[in-house]
Formats: C-alpha cells, sequence, structure tokens
C-alpha cells in the first residue's frame, strides 16, 4: 500500500482527463448548445463520457500491469495554509479504477440511451430547448463522480460528494416546474429538495467525520496517512474510530439511502428516466459502499461499529423490499428495490466483505440501469401509444409545435378528461407483444436482479450471502427474506406490465423504442447476464477451483481478502426462495391477470399490512409528525413571536423607533430643525440672493471696466506686498 | 552729474511728455503723431543702451509701420473725437486714482526693495556693431530658433485674419 | 554711468500712462496706442536688464515683442474697422454685448 509518486509504466499520466474530459464536453454544450442539433450534444456528451471511459480503461490496465501497485497523480495545488497542504490528487489503484470503470462505463451507455430519451421526452413535456441542458448536467455528474472516486484524500471526496449532490438536485428538479405528468406544479422541484435536504443530514454526519479524523487521525485527509494512524488511536481511544465510522455512516445513509435517510430516493424518480437509472441506481448512490469500502482500514478496526453497518444495511434490504411489493408506479418499484440492493452492499460492506460490497455493486450497476432504462422505455412507449391513440390523424411530432400555446394553456392532458399516467403499472399489461424487444431485456434484468443462476445478481448476491451466514446470522435471515421479496416484487412487476391485456388504450397501441435506446440497453443485458464472471468462485462440491479474479483485483488495494466458496446450501436455498417467489407472484398475478380498475389481489387477503406497505410504511408521513411538523411549529414559533412580535413589533417598533420618533418630533423637528437649522440657512440664502444682485451689478459688459478691475487686482497685491 | 545721466533725464522728460501728450490730445491724430515721437525717443535709449538693432527695428516698424497703421485707420474711419458719453462716468476718476497709486507703488518698491547698485555705461564709441549683431544673430538662430519659426506663423497666421476679417463679400453681404 | 533703476522708474512711469490712456481714453484706436506704449515700457526695462546682465536674451525677447505686436496690430485694427462697418460707430462705450 505504499504509494510511489514516479512511475513511469502505464498511463498514469492520463488520469486528469477522467474529470477534464466530461468538463470539456459540458463546456462545449453549455456555451454552444443553442447552435448544435440535438445529435450533436447527445455525441459531443457521450463521447465526453466515452473519452473518460477509454482513460479509465487505460489506468486499470496500468494499474494491472503493474500488479495493482497504487498510484498517486498529482494535479493541483488546492490549499496550502502554513504545514497544511491540501491538493487534487487522482490515486489509481484497483479500487477506484473498479469504480471508474463501473461510472464511465455504465454512463456512456446511459448518455446514448439519453439522446433517444430526451428526445421524446422533451417532446411529450413541449420543452425542446432543455436538451442541452440535460446533457450539461449529465456531463457535469460524470465530471463530479470522477472527482469523488479517484481523489486520493477524504476531501477531494467530499468535493465530488458535494458535486454529485448537485448534479443529483438538478437533475431531479430538471422538470422542475412540472410534476412527472406534466401538470404545472412545484411537485418535482419539491422532489428536488427533499433529495438535497435530506443529503445535507447525511453531509452534516460526513462533515462531522471528516472534522473528527482531521483532528484525531494524522491530522490529514489523506486516505494513506490517515490509515496509518488509525490503528494507534483505536488502541488508545477506541471511542474516536467508533465516532468516526458511525458519522460517516449517517453520510453513506444519506447518499446511499439507508435507514433512516432513504426517503429522498423514491421522490427522485421524479428526474427523467436516465438520471434515475444513471444517479439513483448505478452510480451515485453507491458512492457511500464505496466510501466504506474505501474506508475499510478504518472499519475494520471497530467491530461494533461494523456490526451497526451491517444491521443498517440488512434493515434497509429488508424493509425496501416489503415497501417495494406495495408499489404500483414502474419506476418506484425499482426505486425501492434499488435501496434494498443497496441495503445488500452496506450490508455487505460492514461485514467486512468488502469484495462482496464491491462485487454486488458493479452487478447492480449493470442491472438496475437496464432495468431502469427498460422502465424509461416502457413508459415513452405509453406515451408514444397515448399519443398516437389521442391523436388520430395529427401525427406527432410537427403538430406538438403548434400545441404548444394551447397545452399550456389547457394545462396538458386535459382533452382527454383524466390525466393519464405513463408510469403507473395498472395502466399496462400485455406490453410483450407490443414492445418484445424491451420484454425480454426486461426480463433478463429481472432474472439478474432476483438472483436467478446463472445471471450476474446470483453470483454477488451469493457471495454477500455466504460471507453473512458464516459471520453474521442475523444478516443473513434479513437478507435472506429480502431476496425473497425482490423476486416476489420483481415477478409481480413483470407479470403486471408485460403479461396479461392492456388496461388502457395506451397500453394496446404502445410501440416499440427507437434502437439509439434499445443498443444500450442489448450491452447492459449482456453485462447482466456474464457480469457474474468478474468473480467467479471456488465450488468445493464439485472440485472446481474458481480464479476469484475481483478478489484478487480488489486485494491489492484492500488487502488481503478471505476468497469465499461458493456455500451450495446458501446458494440453493436463495435460489429455491426466488422461484418460490416468482412462482407465488405468478399465482396471484399472472395465472390471474389484472383487470381494469381492479384493486391489487392482495390487498384482501394481507389487509391493513398491504395498505402499509402502500404507503412506505408511511415513513414519510412519520417523519412529517415527528420532525417536519415541530420544525414548522419551532419556525413559525420564533418568525410570528420571537422575531415579529416581539423582536420586530416591541423591540424594534416601540422601543428604539417609538422613542426614535418621539424625541425626533419633540426635540429635533420643532426646536432644533425648525428653529435653529432652518432659520439659519433661510438667512443664508437670503443673504446670497441679496449679495448677488449686488455683485452682478460689476458685469456691466464693458470691457474697460472690467481692465479696470484688473488694475485694481494688481493694486492691491502691491499694496499688499509692500505693507507686508 | 555725468553728461550721460543729463541726457538720459532729458531724454525720459521728453519720453513722459509726449506719452502724456498722447494721452490727453483730443484729436486721435495728434495722439498717434505724439506716439511716434515717443517710440523714436525709447528708440534713441535703446541705443544708449547698446542695442542697435533693436533700435532700428524699433523705428521701422513701431514708428514706421505700426504707426503709420494707425493713422490710416484714423483718417478712415473719421475717428478724430468722439461724442461725448454718459456711460461709466466714475471710470475715469477711477482710473486716474488707481493708476496713480499704481505708479506710487511701483516706484516706491523700486527705490525700497529693488534697489539694485547697477549701473549702465554708456556705449564705447569703437563699440563693433556688426560684431555684437552677428552674435545676437548666432544666439536668436541657434538657441531661440524654433521661437523665430513660431514667429513667423504668427505673422502669417496674423495675416491671413486681417484679409479674412476686411474681406468684402460678394453682394456686400457680411 | 545711468543707474539702471533710473530705466526701470522711466518703464514703471510709461507703463502706467499707458495703463491710464486704455482705461480712461473711450476710443479703441487711443486704446490701442496706450497697448503699445505699454508694451513698449516693458521693452524698455528687458532691454535695460540685458544690458546690465550683459545677455542677448532680454534683446531678443523684445525683438519677438516687437514681432507679435505688429501681429497684434494687423488683427487688432482689420477687428475695429469691421466694428466700424456693422455698428457704424467705434465709441467702446457702447458695446456692452458681453453683459450676460
Amino acid at each position: 500500500m505504499h504509494l510511489s509518486e514516479t512511475v513511469n509504466t502505464g498511463f498514469y499520466f492520463l488520469a486528469p482527463w477522467l474529470v477534464l474530459a466530461p468538463v470539456a464536453g459540458l463546456l462545449i454544450n453549455a456555451v454552444f448548445g443553442r447552435q448544435l442539433s440535438e445529435k450533436m450534444i447527445g455525441a459531443v456528451a457521450s463521447l465526453a463520457s466515452g473519452a473518460a471511459f477509454v482513460v479509465s480503461v487505460l489506468l486499470a490496465y496500468s494499474v494491472w500491469i503493474s500488479h495493482g501497485h497504487p498510484v498517486s497523480v498529482p494535479f493541483a495545488e488546492w490549499i496550502h495554509i502554513g504545514d497544511l497542504k491540501l491538493d487534487w490528487t487522482f490515486r489509481v489503484d484497483s479500487l477506484s479504477t473498479t469504480m471508474m470503470l463501473v461510472v464511465s462505463g455504465v454512463g456512456t451507455l446511459i448518455h446514448i440511451y439519453a439522446i433517444g430519451y430526451m428526445h421524446e421526452d422533451v417532446r411529450f413535456k413541449r420543452q425542446e430547448g432543455r436538451f442541452a441542458r440535460f446533457f450539461v448536467y449529465l456531463n457535469l455528474f460524470i465530471a463530479a463522480m470522477m472527482i469523488l472516486v479517484s481523489g486520493d484524500s477524504y476531501l477531494m471526496l467530499f468535493v465530488g460528494w458535494e458535486g454529485v449532490g448537485l448534479c443529483s438536485f438538478l437533475l431531479i428538479g430538471f422538470w422542475f416546474e412540472m410534476d412527472t405528468l406534466a401538470r404545472p406544479s412545484w411537485a418535482n422541484s419539491d422532489a428536488a429538495k427533499k433529495a438535497f435536504i435530506t443529503n445535507r443530514v447525511g453531509d452534516f454526519g460526513f462533515l462531522i467525520a471528516g472534522f473528527l479524523m482531521f483532528w484525531y487521525l494524522g491530522n490529514s485527509f489523506q486516505f494513506d496517512k490517515v490509515f496509518e494512524a488509525a490503528p494507534a488511536v483505536a488502541e488508545a481511544t477506541p471511542w474516536v474510530v467508533v465516532a468516526i465510522t458511525l458519522f460517516m455512516l449517517l453520510g453513506v445513509a444519506g447518499k446511499s439511502a439507508q435507514i433512516p435517510l432513504y426517503i429522498w430516493l423514491p421522490d427522485a424518480m421524479a428526474g427523467p428516466t436516465p438520471v434515475s437509472a444513471l444517479i439513483h441506481a448505478a452510480t451515485m448512490v453507491t458512492a457511500g459502499v464505496y466510501l466504506v469500502a474505501r474506508s475499510a482500514p478504518i472499519y475494520t478496526l471497530v467491530p461494533q461499529a461494523q456490526y451497526i453497518v451491517a444491521m443498517v444495511g440488512a434493515g434497509t434490504a429488508l424493509f425496501a423490499a416489503t415497501i417495494a411489493v406495495g408499489q404500483y408506479d414502474i419506476k418506484k418499484v425499482l426505486a425501492y428495490s434499488t435501496i434494498s440492493q443497496l441495503g445488500f452492499m452496506v450490508a455487505a460492506v460492514g461485514m467486512g466483505a468488502f469484495v462482496a460490497g464491491m462485487f454486488h455493486l458493479v452487478t447492480h450497476a449493470f442491472f438496475k440501469a437496464l432495468l431502469f432504462l427498460s422502465a424509461g422505455s416502457v413508459i415513452l412507449g405509453l406515451e408514444r401509444g397515448h399519443h398516437a391513440h389521442g391523436h388520430h390523424g395529427h401525427g406527432d411530432g410537427h403538430s406538438l409545435r403548434g400545441k404548444r400555446k394551447e397545452g399550456r394553456t389547457h394545462g396538458g392532458h386535459e382533452d382527454h378528461g383524466e390525466v393519464f399516467d405513463p408510469g403507473d403499472m395498472r395502466n399496462m399489461g400485455g406490453l410483450r407483444k407490443t414492445m418484445p424487444v424491451t420484454f425480454w431485456l426486461y426480463m433478463i434484468g429481472t432474472l439478474a436482479l432476483a438472483g436467478i443462476f446463472p445471471f450476474a445478481g446470483f453470483w454477488s448476491k451469493d457471495e454477500i450471502l455466504v460471507d453473512a451466514s458464516l459471520h453474521y446470522p442475523s444478516v443473513y435471515w434479513q437478507l435472506t427474506v429480502a431476496a425473497f421479496f425482490t423476486a416476489f416484487y420483481m415477478g409481480r412487476q413483470v407479470w403486471m406490465v408485460f403479461f396479461g391485456e392492456a388496461r388502457s388504450d395506451a397500453a394496446k397501441s404502445a410501440q416499440e423504442s427507437p434502437k439509439v435506446m434499445t443498443l444500450p440497453l442489448v450491452v447492459l443485458a449482456v453485462l447482466s447476464v456474464v457480469g457474474g464472471a468478474l468473480n467467479i468462485p471456488s465450488i468445493k462440491e464439485i472440485g472446481l477451483k474458481g480464479p476469484h479474479q475481483l478478489t484478487h483485483w480488489l486485494s491489492y488495494t484492500l488487502g488481503e481478502v478471505e476468497s469465499l466458496p461458493l456455500n451450495l446450501g446458501v446458494a440453493g436455498i436463495s435460489t429455491a426462495l426466488a422461484l418460490l417467489a416468482i412462482f407465488i407472484s405468478w399465482l396471484i398475478y399472472g395465472r390471474n391477470p389484472l383487470k381494469t380498475g381492479q384493486v391489487d389481489p392482495l390487498k384482501r387477503p394481507l389487509g391493513f399490512i398491504f395498505t402499509g406497505m402502500e404507503n412506505k410504511w408511511f415513513v414519510d408521513e412519520g417523519y412529517g409528525v415527528l420532525i417536519i411538523t415541530p420544525f414548522r411549529r419551532i419556525s413559525q414559533f420564533l418568525a410570528d413571536v420571537i422575531d415579529w412580535r416581539f423582536w420586530h413589533d416591541f423591540v424594534h417598533d416601540t422601543v428604539i423607533a417609538g422613542t426614535y420618533n418621539w424625541l425626533s418630533r419633540i426635540v429635533l423637528d420643532r426646536y432644533a430643525d425648525q428653529k435653529g437649522i432652518d432659520t439659519f440657512f433661510n438667512s443664508w440664502g437670503s443673504f446670497t440672493q441679496w449679495l448677488s444682485g449686488n455683485v452682478r451689478q460689476i458685469q456691466n459688459g464693458f470691457v474697460r471696466s472690467y481692465a479696470l478691475s484688473v488694475l485694481l487686482g494688481v493694486v492691491l497685491i502691491l499694496g499688499y506686498l509692500i505693507l507686508k | 552729474m555725468t553728461s550721460d545721466l543729463i541726457v538720459f533725464l532729458v531724454l525720459s522728460l521728453v519720453a513722459i511728455s509726449t506719452a502724456l501728450g498722447m494721452l490727453f490730445s483730443r484729436n486721435a491724430v495728434y495722439s498717434a503723431l505724439y506716439l511716434v515721437l515717443n517710440f523714436v525717443t525709447v528708440a534713441v535709449f535703446y541705443l544708449l543702451l547698446g542695442a542697435p538693432f533693436i533700435a532700428m527695428s524699433q523705428i521701422t516698424v513701431y514708428a514706421g509701420a505700426i504707426m503709420v497703421l494707425f493713422l490710416f485707420v484714423i483718417m478712415l474711419l473719421g475717428a478724430e473725437s468722439l461724442a461725448p458719453s454718459k456711460a461709466l462716468p466714475w471710470q475715469r476718476p477711477l482710473a486716474t486714482l488707481l493708476s496713480v497709486v499704481l505708479a506710487v507703488e511701483a516706484v516706491y518698491l523700486l527705490f525700497t526693495r529693488a534697489r539694485s547698485d547697477a549701473a549702465i555705461a554708456p556705449p564705447e564709441a569703437s563699440l563693433n556693431t556688426m560684431e555684437s549683431l552677428r552674435q545676437m544673430a548666432m544666439e536668436l538662430f541657434n538657441l531661440y530658433l524654433l521661437p523665430f519659426e513660431v514667429t513667423s506663423i504668427l505673422l502669417l497666421v496674423a495675416m491671413v485674419g486681417a484679409i479674412v476679417l476686411t474681406r468684402q463679400e460678394k453682394g456686400g453681404q457680411k | 554711468m545711468v543707474p539702471v533703476d533710473y530705466y526701470i522708474a522711466l518703464s514703471a512711469i510709461l507703463f502706467t500712462i499707458g495703463a491710464l490712456g486704455v482705461l480712461s481714453r473711450r476710443n479703441p484706436l487711443i486704446i490701442f496706442m496706450s497697448i503699445e506704449l505699454m508694451l513698449n515700457a516693458a521693452n524698455l526695462a528687458f532691454v535695460a536688464f540685458a544690458r546690465v546682465y550683459q545677455t542677448f536674451s532680454g534683446q531678443i525677447f523684445v525683438f519677438f515683442v516687437i514681432a507679435v505686436a505688429a501681429a497684434e496690430v494687423a488683427v487688432g485694427l482689420a477687428l475695429i474697422v469691421e466694428i466700424f462697418k456693422t455698428r457704424k460707430n467705434i465709441n467702446i462705450d457702447e458695446m456692452n454685448s458681453l453683459k450676460g
């Protein structure tokens, strides 16, 4: 783990381009975006992201040929105060390059997808001018995410951390003046604010952790120095390290949407679907997992904290999975699924199974991005169907421009009566016939997420479960139940969306998405299928000795990690449970497909439990009662009573202003001003008038008399000289 | 009392009386003629001060050219004397008073504060006029060449200005 | 030997007479002549000091003054002629258009 500053072999010098390439892309689009066509904008943004991917590949190659030697690439001086030197340095090692590859790889695919998606989205939302802005934000996100994963100190990590938070805010609120159904409303911007403020709570934790770290662990933010100083401190004052790790856990809970701060992520689905896929599923929300994995040397020092992290992760995994069962919005289901899967990862890194966590992070990025993007494809398919159905003979592309004004004044789709929600699964059904490509892609994603052999999710989830079964039985059981629910809600979703009969006209006339959207999906689908090959485990029972590539690769950075063999028992149980869950979902949703307007068949047998799931266990309402309402009351009290009535009305108005008014009216106005100052200046004015009236006689227009004045002046000056 | 002092005093008397004559003559033509006499007297002073070139310039330019110009204009305009005027009744007494005060002050200052011991000898009879003239010319055309040229431009401008001012527009319009 | 003070005194007297002429006479031509007289008085002082300090600069300055005076007279007389042409009168007491 020793850094060497001078490595001659490899492409380390390219590291700054991880950030510079997306920044260049965003600058081009920000400056010339209005002139460029949509295709050009998308190409610039995708190429910028693709360049970052190429750099990532070269860096990974460099790390590989140097046998995982971590390298620091100094880039810029930032803050130098006395002995304190905070620089922007890139850290290239196996862990950071893994993240780089995921971020830029998945990111590039989503950029390409977004060219097609946003073209239709801006059309349906009647805002053609926003196209360039979207890609500027996306590139900004890639740049910030690269700063996050490539920084070599907690400070640079925090810079990226805040940067991606900003991008998340900007992109959730991308359609800030409407709600998800394009009705004029502040719902989307409220969602953005919710995400940002909730993340602030987490960032507060991260900041405290950073301060404690700087104060107690080696007066530095640099990973290596902090890790060097940590063991001695853990020996002497363990509470410091526990505090650091727990505050950091608060940050992780904010960014990676864990209990208790996960509430922002479902609302974040207000952003365009590529954003949900890129930021709120594949990359940004995994930053917390990366943070814990990066801080592995600290966490391993305090098992208590590790236990708490694992329990938080497992609890989130189970809790979110139950909520996902009761959701109707296709993206909301995936959002809670993301929270649940993030719980798996956090539980894994909490248990010390850093490789398993990172492995699941990578595979999850593949299949969750795939699912989200496919969901976006479904939604747009329904939009298209809805418009094709609603605007007979209008065509769609060109008529929208003319309709824009009308749509504005009438507020969207009013001419269809009730507002149509293309994201509601109750409006779908039977889409496997109208959108076959999307259907197959979605199936792959579903199987991968459900953890069916041999898809990617099976391998990564299984590795977490094996680790949990060995060390933390309670975590293992929670995760297993969560995995069961995962398979169930995914089954429910697939039956509801793709099978049965179409439950709306839009679903009947839904259309397949264009190639620019489906091709990236195909790539992601392939990765979702074969992603498990990244870390093939040994299987003792049949004598297979797996290569454990990812474990070896990450052990360059994380030190020696135990490579667990596949446990046939664990794998069997989870696979069986997943198949069982899918079967149950078929019994409920597949055998008797939902009819139009029918309530969820689970509602009757489960009763209030399902109501709880449907309403997210009333957590938002609970926060409302516990935190937001008292907070509002206190604010109201402070504003109304303290600030307004006491401070403004009494102190300012009565005491200060009243006294001042009285003083000025009686004393200053009557005596000082009217009698004194007015008299003085009025007399002065009259005197000036009188004087000038006399003096103007001198100006009589005769040159001779002017000359006389000159002579008078000469005489006077000479007289002065004589008398001096 | 040396002879040159006697010459000075006599000439001063002439200069002052011709100046007063210029001042008090009712007829402008007389004034002009008195002034010519005054200029000639001053030219003699220049000779006494060893400045023959300036003396000659004084006579040719002032007494000759300028005063002839004055006489022409006086006779051209018929402005030998003017009708009495009521304007500025206090101008003349005040001017007289102030001028007297000025003269008194100037002389007083001269003889109390700025007293100089220097005296001026009469020019030597053997003085080589041409030599002195050459020296002056050397200085004029070396050290003061630029002012000299500027003066020539000034004269040109004055000439053009005078012509433009007095020119008759066609059709008598001005 | 004539003390230089005498010359300066003479110069001052002539200057004062010129100034008095400028102020008290109403005929612009005589005012003009008085100005010439004042210039002459100053010239006399220049030449006297040039003699005392044995330098030619004073004389050269007088030379320039004469040249400038010639230019001034040319323009000034032209102006007077022009004024006479327009107002048929050159009485300076009737020229007070400078009054605001």
